[in-house]
């Protein structure tokens, strides 16, 4: 009996914490999507895919997976010079767009868990409220 | 012989419908070009608009919020300019000089801002004097309502006509279905004013009850070129369309230029947005880009530097990173050419008072052309 509640309840807490998170990721993603529209359909597509040599592609791109602190600065307080895409170079302006740290924290978590892409961790309000600009 | 009449007739027919505009999308990238590029202004980020003093210094808008005063080769930020909502597409736009400038001082600049009941911004047009590199007697001569956090579509170009009325752009602000066709609301509308932004009592609703009397024309969907056409006076504006159809348009008083009724654009998706590309009551563009280029900023040449170049159109592209230059003969595009290839996003272009061109660049700052 003590067994049982000693692994009992702590995979009920593990699973509910689980559960509970996924469904936080599953709103924010949702929220992501009307942020994506309003402020970076216009440049990097509906699918992600940018117009190549010109604005760089989202899905399935090397720099946003590899390099997740440098794309939440990017958006948090723009992005400027040459930067690497899938092996195209890239020499543009973003300008930094005026979002909250929770929106930034959502339209990330849209990206990331779209065309394709994956992405273990969750991105929250907090950690792109502790990005720096440098 | 029967059919093949049929045939023809047919095709003929197909070939008249297909033929709404008479130049095709065809651009020619020359091999020679009768000037050279001199980056006057480096290391601005989006050099949005572009003011030319009569003491041969200049005043750029910087998106970010700065003004910056460029002086003597060297740049200096004035202050006291006021606060800007920086937000997407918005931020510190348009700048342009009153015409009696050398008299009266006036500076005119629009850009997106807070205040008022809801969250967010909307765009709003000032009058200031610059003073000791300072702005002051600082005016707010209109601002649009309601604020959204939406970060689409603020417009936003100024320009003055003969008689001396002021002209602005506002975009539809994201909200394509609510604001630009309804002529009670702000969004997706040329605005005329007078200089010191009373309503003319002749604008096309001023008598029209709850109509915002400032509106001049309307449907339109973000204008980001407002200039006037220097042989015939009347005003020429650009305006981006969603996935293609943008458009050139020679704005007349109370015309509704269709927007989001007609387009020959689609939504971002793929999905279209209407199967209309004209209808009874709407304006026709006098050009229309398909794929879109992301026009910003326009000027007509006119000056003797340029002599092949007379009455051309230039107009910047964002999206393609160059700037095209538009040959026109009797209100149509009859040639295109792209010039400054790859040279970043082309943000603003203005012939200045000295006839010589120059093209604001995001990213890198004022280019002047200099001509061979």
């Amino acid at each position: 009996m003590k067994l049982f509640f000693l692994t009992y309840i702590p995979s009920v807490v593990f699973l509910s914490i689980f559960i509970f998170q996924d469904k936080e990721l599953e709103e924010s993603i949702k929220r992501g999507a009307d942020i994506y529209t309003d402020f970076c359909v216009n440049c990097h597509m509906s699918k992600g895919e940018g117009v190549t040599n010109t604005f760089p592609p989202l899905a399935n791109s090397d720099y946003l997976l590899k390099k997740r602190e440098e794309s939440i600065r990017g958006i948090k307080y723009g992005q400027q010079g040459p930067i690497v895409v899938n092996g195209i170079n890239y020499n543009g302006t973003m300008a930094p767009m005026g979002l909250a740290d929770e929106e930034i924290a959502d339209v990330m978590n849209y990206i990331l868990h779209s065309w394709g892409n994956k992405s273990d961790k969750t991105v929250t309000p907090e950690e792109v409220a502790a990005i720096s600009k440098e | 012989m029967k059919y093949s009449i049929l045939l023809l007739s047919f095709t003929l027919l197909t070939m008249n419908l297909s033929c709404a505009q008479s130049t095709d999308n065809k651009i020619d990238t020359p091999t020679e070009v009768p000037f050279s590029t001199e980056l006057i202004i480096d290391e601005l980020q989006i050099p949005w608009g572009m003011a030319f003093l009569p003491d041969d210094s200049m005043l750029i808008t910087e998106k970010s919020g700065e003004l910056i005063h460029f002086k003597d080769g060297k740049k200096s930020t004035v202050s006291n300019v006021p606060a800007v909502y920086v937000r997407g597409q918005g931020g510190l736009l348009d700048i342009a000089l009153h015409p009696d400038y050398k008299n009266n001082g006036w500076i005119y600049m629009s850009f997106s801002s807070e205040g008022g009941a809801e969250k967010g911004g909307n765009t709003t047009l000032v009058r200031a004097k610059l003073d000791n590199n300072s702005l002051t007697n600082s005016e707010v001569l209109y601002k649009a309502t309601p604020n959204t956090t939406k970060g689409q579509h603020f417009g936003s170009r100024i320009v003055f006509d003969n008689e001396g009325y002021l002209y602005f752009s506002i975009g539809d602000r994201g909200d394509r279905d609510i604001n630009p066709q309804d002529i009670s609301r702000d969004g997706g509308k040329i605005y005329r004013l007078h200089d010191d932004g009373s309503i003319p009592e002749d604008n096309p609703f001023v008598s029209q009850e709850g109509a915002k009397k400032a509106i001049f024309s309307y449907g339109h969907r973000n204008p980001q070129g407002l200039i006037k056409n220097p042989v015939t006076g009347t005003i020429w504006e650009h305006e981006h369309g969603p996935q293609g159809g943008d458009e050139i348009n020679i704005i007349e008083k109370g015309k509704n230029y269709g927007w989001p009724l007609v387009t020959y654009g689609i939504n971002y998706s793929g999905t279209s947005i209407t199967d209309s590309t004209e209808m009874k009551g709407t304006e026709q563009p006098i050009y229309y880009w398909v794929p879109s280029i992301a026009p910003s900023g326009m000027t007509f040449v006119t000056s003797d530097k340029y002599p092949d170049w007379k009455n051309n159109l230039l107009i910047g592209s964002l999206k393609f990173q160059y700037l095209e230059r538009l040959v026109l003969k009797d209100n149509k595009v009859v040639k295109r050419e792209k010039l400054m290839t790859d040279i970043g996003r082309v943000r603003d272009v203005r012939q200045a008072p000295n006839g010589y061109i120059y093209v604001a660049v995001e990213g890198k700052g004022i280019y002047k052309l200099i001509p061979n």
